[in-house]
């Protein structure tokens, strides 16, 4: 392996500041009680901001802000919508090198990632909804499209710029207003979006940013008068804000969970193949709800598929996130660490064989060596849970239907991965796969056109593309 | 620093304004006419195109599609965005050449509209049919190529008859009506990231170029929206019959450019490409 000097990126890019209020009808103002949790930098522990813990009454004001914005919001004729989404697209472009070091520095991600997937994915998301606001008549959903009212959004931690656009474009393209709670390890790329609404002279009070842990986002999603809740998380949660909405007539999208099968045949390009599984688990730290993290190789070829994946595995540098050269960075926080850590050890308890490269990890923060459990059997729990880490599950078929029934052996039914130069077998697996986003000869590839969610028990609704407009129109 | 109003007077009476000269926009480039002819608009010399002026275009439209057509919807969205904010940063540009306070927000308004379709024509105006077989089938559609254009007088006009064409990846060579209006666009349009040859645009009369460009064989789309008499452009249409292309016929009583354009002014100018593939193990 070469060895490669230091390429970090500056962090100079980025001013914090050492403390942030919510963002609640165009101001940054404190918590009613002046709560504040911190956020840290997972690849070193260093504090990095407080942040305020948005209470009960926090939360009443973002959702009457929300409530008065809408009116003059939902009325405004959608090209002059479209025109502050387009500026809102601008800005990101424009700050884009910030943010995404900013990204890096409060979730873990590699530079590489936030730079070149997170930002590019972020603006373009922006651009392309912005586009929707003066069209929706020709969206395929009826002749006069009406916005439903006060969006509560609930975001992870693990895109967490990128799923904040994936709620707010279409939700304002279409003339909702929103309370958008981000995830409580990184809020802070969520704060700064809400000085580009600043920039951008949004109206106030049509997004409105209040940072908090699950406490916040129960009573948001709980809200009398939010009109509809998107959330993207775990399926637990899900189910537990499906219960809360259960009754109240307000409308639900959930994004959640995934298990996929990343399916590998014995006339797959294995160089190709090996590119797509790596991407497809270790991109994010695999942290990643549509992650490959089960992989289905073909009997006959898996010595020979393993052995190159192990060959490709032993060039990934794991360390400081900033790095250009860095291929994983850092477990975005402790507890998630240790919940890898877990079922990692149940892995090889239940009997699967564990293998990693070999690899120093930084000695302060939270790191996790990319590994691979060979021997899995669908009874093992790496093959039924979710890891949300980057640890990959290997287990062998040897026709293509036993190929989709190991697939589809699993509650979620996010995405899959089809490997194979037969393009009728990569149409008949995907026609029989029971997940949202099928991806043939590639994996992880997302586009703001392009519809994006789950099957099963990785949700309902449907974000990006044409699709997307749904769930925001009543 | 500030001036008083005497030293601004003397100023501008010792100082000789510098003018603009108008030619045609070809390639990416400003020639003036082959002809070396040129007419009087409102004190100004301007190009006059001729039949090789126009072939010219052709060419350089043509040298162009591939590459405009294969760039990705967003990119060409970006592209035509980049020509709204262009737009707006040459008000004053415009509205010395006349054009109404109202019709330049609506001309960038128009060019913003059009952008937000780069990326959405396709999942309006295409989509998975359902074939009664073991069959994936997709259409989705494609830019007819190069298409030639009267465009309507004004900025809007113009306007409207370029961005529709281009935004899917058309190129054109437009013959325009208001030759300083339109030449000010081309500026806008050389300075915005579009490829050269994208839009060609002709000042002169299209009574004169227009037929050569409705019977040229490398012309795939004729639109005579600006086409006044109906007798020309049933002309026009027969000479474009020889080749088969689409024609957009001068909508009855003129174009109304205060409508929403619908998809038409688009879909007139899209081919749609349907593939098909087997399905099984």
């Amino acid at each position: 392996m070469f060895e490669y000097a230091p390429a970090p990126e500056s962090r100079s890019v980025v001013e914090l500041d050492s403390s942030y209020g919510l963002f609640i009808d165009g101001a940054f103002e404190a918590a009613k009680d002046g709560a504040t949790f911190k956020t840290v930098n997972p690849a070193t522990e260093e504090v990095l901001a407080e942040v305020a813990t948005a209470g009960p009454e926090d939360v009443d004001r973002a959702v009457a802000a929300a409530r008065h914005a809408y009116g003059a919001w939902s009325a405004l004729p959608g090209a002059e919508r479209a025109k502050y989404l387009f500026r809102i697209a601008r800005i990101i472009q424009e700050r884009s090198r910030e943010l995404a070091v900013l990204e890096s520095l409060d979730n873990g991600k590699p530079i590489k990632e936030s730079r070149d997937v997170d930002l590019p994915l972020v603006a373009a998301h922006f651009f392309y909804y912005a586009g929707w606001a003066d069209k929706l008549p020709y969206a395929g959903f009826g002749p006069d499209p009406k916005p439903i009212g006060v969006a509560a959004q609930v975001i992870p931690w693990n895109f967490p710029l990128l799923m904040l656009a994936w709620k707010v474009a279409p939700a304002l393209a279409t003339g909702n207003t929103v309370v958008l709670k981000p995830a409580e390890t990184t809020p802070l790329s969520a704060l700064f979006f809400a000085d580009v609404c600043r920039q951008a002279e949004l109206p106030p009070g049509v997004v409105n940013i209040v940072t908090g842990a699950g406490d916040t986002g129960a009573y948001l999603v709980a809200h009398p008068d939010v009109d509809k809740v998107a959330f993207t998380g775990s399926t637990e949660v899900g189910r537990e804000i499906a219960r809360t909405v259960a009754g109240t007539g307000k409308r639900l999208t959930l994004e959640l969970g995934g298990k996929a099968a990343n399916i590998v045949f014995d006339d797959a390009p294995l160089d190709q193949a090996v590119e797509g599984i790596v991407n497809g688990i270790f991109f994010n730290q695999g942290h990643v709800c549509c992650a490959g993290s089960r992989l289905l190789v073909q009997e006959n070829i898996a010595e020979e598929l393993l052995a190159s994946l192990k060959r490709r595995m032993d060039t990934l540098r794991v360390g400081d996130p900033l790095d250009k050269n860095t291929d994983i960075g850092a477990i975005n926080s402790a507890a998630q660490l240790a919940r890898i850590t877990e079922l990692s050890e149940i892995g090889a308890a239940e009997g699967a064989e564990r293998w990693s490269p070999a690899c120093q990890l930084p000695e302060r923060g939270f790191w996790f060596a990319p590994t691979i459990f060979t021997g899995v059997t669908q009874a093992h729990r790496i093959a039924r849970e979710e890891i949300f880490g980057p640890v990959l599950s290997v287990l062998t078929f040897r026709t293509p239907a036993e190929a989709v029934e190991k697939a589809n052996n699993t509650p979620y039914g996010l995405s899959a991965g089809i490997w194979s130069e037969k393009g009728s077998r990569i149409l008949a697996v995907a026609d029989k796969l029971r997940a949202g986003v099928v991806w043939a000869n590639t994996f992880n590839k997302f586009d703001p056109a392009s519809p994006f969610g789950g099957y099963k028990e990785s949700g309902y609704g449907r974000e990006g593309g044409r699709h997307g407009l749904e769930a925001y129109l009543a | 620093m500030p001036k008083s109003s005497k030293a601004v007077a003397v100023a501008e009476n010792a100082r000789l304004t510098v003018r603009k000269t108008y030619k045609l926009y070809i390639g990416g480039k400003f020639p003036r006419s082959e002809s070396g002819r040129t007419y009087l608009v409102d004190g100004d010399n301007v190009a006059l195109a001729s039949r090789k002026d126009a072939r010219d275009a052709v060419v350089a439209a043509r040298a162009a599609q591939s590459g405009w057509a294969g760039a990705t919807a967003y990119n060409r969205g970006q592209v035509l965005y980049r020509v709204a904010e262009m737009v707006e940063a040459r008000r004053a540009e415009f509205t010395a050449l006349g054009v109404p306070a109202g019709e330049l927000d609506a001309a960038v308004d128009r060019w913003v509209w059009y952008a937000g379709w780069s990326d959405k024509i396709a999942q309006v105006a295409g989509g998975a049919n359902p074939v009664a077989g073991p069959f994936f089938n997709i259409s989705a559609p494609e830019p007819t190529g190069v298409v030639a254009v009267v465009a309507p007088a004004g900025l809007l006009g113009l306007v409207s008859v370029i961005a529709p064409a281009v935004v899917t990846g058309n190129t054109t060579v437009v013959l325009a009506a208001d030759p300083q209006i339109a030449i000010t666009l081309a500026e806008v349009l050389a300075t915005s990231d579009v490829p050269g040859g994208v839009v060609n645009i002709l000042t002169g009369r299209y009574a004169e170029t227009a037929p050569w460009l409705a019977a040229h064989a490398d012309v795939n789309a004729l639109d005579l929206t600006g086409v006044e008499h109906a007798e020309l452009a049933a002309e026009l249409e027969r000479a474009a019959a020889g080749t088969l292309k689409r024609v957009i016929r001068p909508p009855d009583g003129g174009i109304d450019l205060s409508a929403d354009p619908g998809l038409k002014p688009m879909t007139a100018l899209l081919e749609t490409k349907t593939v098909w593939h087997p399905k099984g193990y």
